[in-house]
């Protein structure tokens, strides 16, 4: 069966034209890398990962998902120094999960999408750390009160990312 | 086939998982950098360093013209404190060359053999790479540039890091507070070595101190050139804490000289010359000839009265008397004092002996098979003492501290 990024199977499904589902992505990697030099305080958030998200929930489809979340992880790993796969990995369980996740719940609204944003974040976190350590066997510095704060504040972020979302996404 | 579409899902997300995850422990097995890069890798940064140029050219652009057309207010009071600020450096470099003269002397010696930056390029930091777990930046100078990996990268400030990976136009610069970095350091005053590691966190730290060691908060660590990389004496920052660590080392925290959050532009080390140590030749900036042209006692002898003069006497007798008739035993013999370098240069085979302020020095030279201060100082008595005789006229000082021309198509040598 052909890939798609759109599923016929829910009512609320919504596809991205062939620009944006390009773009969108790289830009979100583009501004990670070059933003913080300029903007300090933005290493706290994770365009990415809210990109990733962002996606998920609007197509509703598990492999579209992944393979999103796959490629933006990549993407993000291949700009690093360390072996591709670390963000790749986490974020295609992250694209997946959303997906999954659209399909049951309602993620029209700006708290579910506050929540979703926040309890993705931490599974992202706990997911990107575990094969950190475990498999390259980097040291982590985990400050709770940081990762806390830095969670409520892409949630915000990716509240106002998911209403531009609205605007360019397209039901199928 | 039903239950495959069934769990098509979740298949397909094993599968990717599986392919990543297997691409990875690939990786992690790779034990050298050596690997030419990865293709993904090159598209990546093909795709997203581009537009990094380009804003980091326009910003570049805009500043300049802000700065150099519109924001001139306070310039002039800006341009005497740096008059101000010249002067003072002018007085604190004569006597640093002082010091670097006599240190280069003491090494030529000893057969020190010392490492030079001889040609640097300058680069602008253009992206991250957009994780905090990687500290690292690129730079607008690639392969196309002379870019090589394991190049030192600095800044007027201190040390920033090495270059890690090289693509066309573009490199990857590891810095110093990554926590797969290392750099050989030693302490400024207490000289012990060590080595300068990033954490997690993002601080740098120097390893490998004994715990029984007193390390000042406020002193100075330098690179110790043991890595290979990085030169020996660049200033990497200061130490802002020393503590007992768990096992036998002292934790001490380094703060970067270099502000590793805030960097826009760095030198990237693209030659280092090893040579030995050799004394100065030009004699313009020993101390002991800014001293004697200083003696306000020192005559200016006749090129005549110094051929007549007995062996030896003519330079000597300028160079080793003060004011009051008095030796200076702080010159050696043959130092030759205000004497020209040529004549310095005839009065010993060696040429790092008679050029040593100290007067236990030369013994050590002597022993070590080379002519003796008093047999040198007889040699003396050739014909060029005459000629540089007459150069014992005071020199101002500023002469002596002029800096020397660089060589053509260096960039920016330090």
């Amino acid at each position: 069966m052909a890939i798609t990024y759109t599923s016929g199977e829910q009512v609320e499904v919504y596809r991205f034209s062939l620009p944006a589902t390009v773009l969108i992505p790289l830009t979100a990697v583009f501004l990670q890398a070059w933003l913080p030099l300029r903007l300090h305080f933005f290493s706290i958030f994770d365009l990415p990962l809210l990109v990733t998200i962002g996606f998920a929930t609007a197509r509703r489809s598990p492999l579209t998902g992944l393979l999103t979340g796959s490629f933006i992880g990549i993407l993000q790993d291949a700009l690093t120094h360390h072996p591709i796969g670390l963000y790749g990995i986490s974020l295609t369980v992250v694209g997946f999960g959303a997906s999954s996740l659209g399909i049951k719940l309602d993620v029209e609204n700006a708290g579910a999408r506050f929540l979703l944003t926040i309890f993705f974040y931490v599974v992202h976190e706990v997911m990107y750390f575990t094969i950190a350590r475990g498999l390259i066997g980097l040291r982590m510095a985990s400050s709770w009160p940081h990762e806390v704060w830095s969670g409520v504040a892409n949630a915000m972020l990716g509240v106002l990312i998911f209403m531009l979302f609205d605007r360019v996404k397209q039901r199928t | 086939m039903d239950v495959l579409g069934r769990y098509r899902n979740l298949i397909v997300l094993v599968g990717v998982l599986f392919a990543q995850i297997l691409g990875l422990a690939v990786q992690v097995r790779r034990t050298t950098d050596d690997e030419p890069t990865r293709l993904i890798r090159i598209w990546a940064v093909d795709a997203i360093t581009p537009l990094e140029k380009v804003l980091v050219g326009a910003e570049t652009s805009t500043s300049n013209v802000w700065h150099n057309y519109f924001y001139l207010r306070g310039v002039r009071a800006e341009n005497r404190d740096l008059k101000q600020q010249i002067e003072r450096m002018s007085l604190e470099q004569v006597r640093m060359s002082q010091d670097a003269d006599q240190a280069r002397r003491l090494q030529a010696l000893l057969a020190f053999k010392e490492q030079f930056i001889s040609k640097t390029m300058a680069a602008q930091v253009i992206g991250s790479s957009g994780s905090e777990l990687s500290r690292s930046v690129y730079i607008d100078k690639g392969e196309n540039d002379g870019i090589k990996p394991d190049m030192a990268v600095i800044t007027s400030d201190g040390i920033v890091g090495k270059v890690l990976r090289v693509y066309g136009s573009t490199s990857l610069v590891l810095l110093i507070n990554d926590q797969t970095s290392g750099v050989g350091a030693l302490l400024d005053k207490t000289r012990l070595q060590g080595i300068l590691r990033g954490t997690p966190a993002g601080e740098v730290v120097l390893e490998k101190v004994m715990s029984d060691e007193n390390v000042p908060v406020g002193e100075m660590v330098l690179t110790s050139g043991g890595d290979g990389i990085f030169p020996k004496g660049l200033l990497v920052g200061r130490v802002t804490k020393a503590a007992p660590g768990s096992d036998l080392f002292l934790n001490i925290r380094v703060r970067p000289a270099a502000d590793l959050s805030k960097l826009e532009e760095v030198l990237v080390v693209t030659k280092i010359d090893e040579r030995q140590a050799e004394p100065d030749q030009t004699g313009a900036t020993r101390a002991v000839d800014i001293l004697a042209e200083r003696l306000p006692g020192v005559p200016a002898k006749p090129a005549d009265a110094v051929k007549a003069g007995t062996p030896g006497t003519a330079a000597a007798a300028a160079a080793t008397t003060g004011s009051d008739g008095e030796p200076k035993t702080a010159l050696p013999p043959t130092a030759g004092g205000s004497a020209a370098p040529a004549a310095r240069k005839a009065a010993s085979p060696s040429p790092a002996i008679p050029s040593l302020p100290s007067p236990s020095l030369p013994s050590a030279g002597a022993g070590s098979g080379t002519a003796s201060p008093t047999n040198s100082a007889k040699k003396a008595t050739a014909t060029p003492i005459s000629a540089s005789a007459t150069k014992v006229s005071p020199k101002p000082v500023k002469a002596a501290v002029e800096p020397k021309p660089q060589p053509e198509g260096e960039d920016s040598p330090h």
